[in-house]
């Protein structure tokens, strides 16, 4: 551990990259996360019907039909099989997050995640106790269990309780008590479980994840020889678990993230003072020689 | 964590079935599925509710509507379906919880008419309100008047409304229009408007017309004894007494 693991999380990279600079990768997924709300809302507010329905299904420009496929896929295991349009769209998502990674849905996408990020952030801010964690593979068993119980009940059983779609239908139609399910989660996050919904639990995640094994667009901490163990990149990570491997490695071991867990979210990116980590695709293995080591234990292993 | 899970998986099963009961107010859109099918068929975008053009159908919001949340649906006394010609909730439906196999609006079943309080009912009351009959879509066919006597006037017919279940679509226009404060008339779910006869039950004038013939040979078919003059009813040659006689008339005239 360096003394700069000491120092308040994103401070330094502030310092060296200013403030804009060590927010960018987060400003932007916020602007993502506003864009792909705003375009399901402006149909019922302003009447510009660009996007119809919700994240469950949807209709762009009247004619691009998209499905969420863990929706599809359990109405198929309910035993309902879809008519062709929701199966062209689920197979238009499938491909995409396929592609780009399936977890970029969480981040970049979802409406909870603002909700869990708020929570980590009070979470943080007040320095509450971690709370319950569950083991990392909790949420696979969930969707499991959600899959077997679509199969017997005969329903698309995770909408019955799914706080992505509840809220975002919630949005775009009317929310009733849905609030409820929002708070629920928050409240979760912040006093009974760190990081607990997103990062354990939620089956949607633990599919986008399933589905995003090989995808293209990954991050590497192909400069990771300049890293000065601040930890600001642990500390920022929703998934932590993911970096290890890929910042920890040692000679030419990949310098890419490759877990599914890591949702792209480019907040490593933004925190690090000296931009260890860049997003790439998976194919790009190389690995930054770094001329002046910041770390002294480089220094050491190169003498 | 197979226990857990086990624990999870009973609890949102309960969740599940208890979505089930859909109240007897809530009717889905034109095709949809039977309710359990239906349940599982549904993904609840919402695309069908965004092309309604009367703003019939809303999406069931969590704790506040009783069909399962997020799901499609109508309540007649507040907006009746229109029966759009195109059905557009049907074309709009990715999945084919709305059956796109239903092309004929007419052939919808959404639920059935049932005109459930004659006792309040204008028309019952010998009143000509028809209000009920004259905006059915499917007027004369699934709403008829059938006309009986008046027996509080004595001189009067009454027009009762009565639906004919084969013809009803369920649009729920006639509940909706019913000009008293609680509809008289009201559409129900199939399962509570309807009866189901029971599968061994044959109707003898069916078979015997189908057969041609009485269905079991040498049938003797005995005179039946009615009563009055010229019948064979020998318990009371002549007919039987009535049981009340008008003062100044003789027994049998």
């Amino acid at each position: 551990m360096s003394a700069k693991t000491r120092l308040p999380t994103g401070q330094e990279a502030i310092a060296v990259k200013g403030w804009l600079g060590a927010h960018k990768w987060l400003l932007a997924r916020r602007a993502s996360q506003v864009f792909f709300l705003a375009i399901f809302l402006v149909g019922p507010w302003l009447g510009w019907r660009i996007v119809d329905g919700t994240l469950a299904g949807s209709r762009t420009l009247k004619v691009l039909p998209l499905t969420d496929p863990f929706i599809a896929l359990q109405g198929i295991l309910a035993g309902h099989w879809p008519e062709l349009t929701a199966l062209v769209g689920a197979l238009i998502v499938l491909v995409a997050y396929a592609l780009i990674g399936g977890r970029m849905y969480c981040s970049w996408v979802c409406p909870i995640n603002p909700v869990t990020d708020a929570a980590h952030w009070l979470h943080a801010k007040f320095d509450i106790p971690k709370g319950w964690q569950p083991k990392r593979h909790t949420r696979l068993w969930l969707l499991g269990t959600v899959l077997v119980v679509s199969g017997l009940t005969g329903t698309v059983a995770w909408e019955i309780l799914n706080p992505i779609t509840m809220v975002h239908r919630g949005l775009v139609f009317g929310m009733g008590a849905a609030w409820g399910i929002v708070v629920a989660v928050f409240l979760f996050d912040l006093f009974v479980s760190r990081r607990g919904w997103c990062g354990h639990l939620c089956p949607v995640g633990a599919f986008y994840g399933l589905l995003g094994q090989g995808s293209l667009l990954r991050v590497s901490a192909s400069k990771r020889a300049a890293c000065d163990d601040c930890m600001d990149c642990f500390a920022v990570c929703p998934e932590m678990q993911v970096i290890t491997p890929a910042l920890r490695g040692k000679g030419d071991e990949t310098p890419l993230i490759l877990s599914p867990d890591c949702t792209n979210c480019g907040r490593c990116i933004d925190v690090c003072s000296v931009d260890v980590f860049t997003f790439t695709h998976r194919f790009d293995r190389r690995i930054d020689d770094v001329t002046q080591p910041a770390k002294p234990h480089v220094a050491e292993k190169a003498a | 964590m197979a226990g857990g899970c086990a624990v999870a998986g009973l609890g949102l099963a309960y969740l599940t079935t208890d979505a089930r009961a859909l109240p007897a107010e809530a009717l889905r859109p034109p095709g949809a599925l039977p309710e359990d099918d239906f349940l599982g068929a549904c993904i609840r975008c919402g695309l069908c509710v965004r092309d309604c053009p009367y703003d019939t159908l809303k999406l069931a919001e969590l704790g506040y509507d009783g069909p399962a949340t997020g799901t499609p649906f109508f309540t007649a006394r507040e907006v009746a379906c229109e029966m759009c010609e195109d059905i557009p909730c049907v074309a709009a439906c990715p999945t084919g919880a709305l059956d796109p196999s239903l092309t004929d609006i007419d052939k919808a079943k959404m639920g059935t008419a049932v005109l459930v309080d004659q006792e309040n009912c204008l028309n019952f009351l010998g009143l000509r309100c028809d209000v009920c009959y004259r905006v059915c879509p499917v007027i004369d066919e699934a709403i008829t008047l059938e006309l009986s006597h008046n027996d509080r006037s004595g001189h009067h017919a009454i027009f009762a409304p009565t639906v004919h279940a084969d013809r009803c679509t369920g649009c729920g226009i006639c509940e909706k229009s019913c000009v008293l404060p609680e509809a008289a008339i009201k559409v129900l779910p199939i399962r509570l408007a309807r009866a189901t006869s029971a599968d061994h039950y044959r109707k003898g004038w069916e078979e015997q017309e189908q057969n041609g013939a009485p269905l079991v040979d040498g049938l003797i078919d005995l005179p039946d004894r009615l009563p009055g003059p010229g019948t064979d009813n020998l318990a009371a040659p002549g007919g039987f007494e009535p049981v009340f006689q008008l003062p100044g008339t003789e027994a049998g005239q």
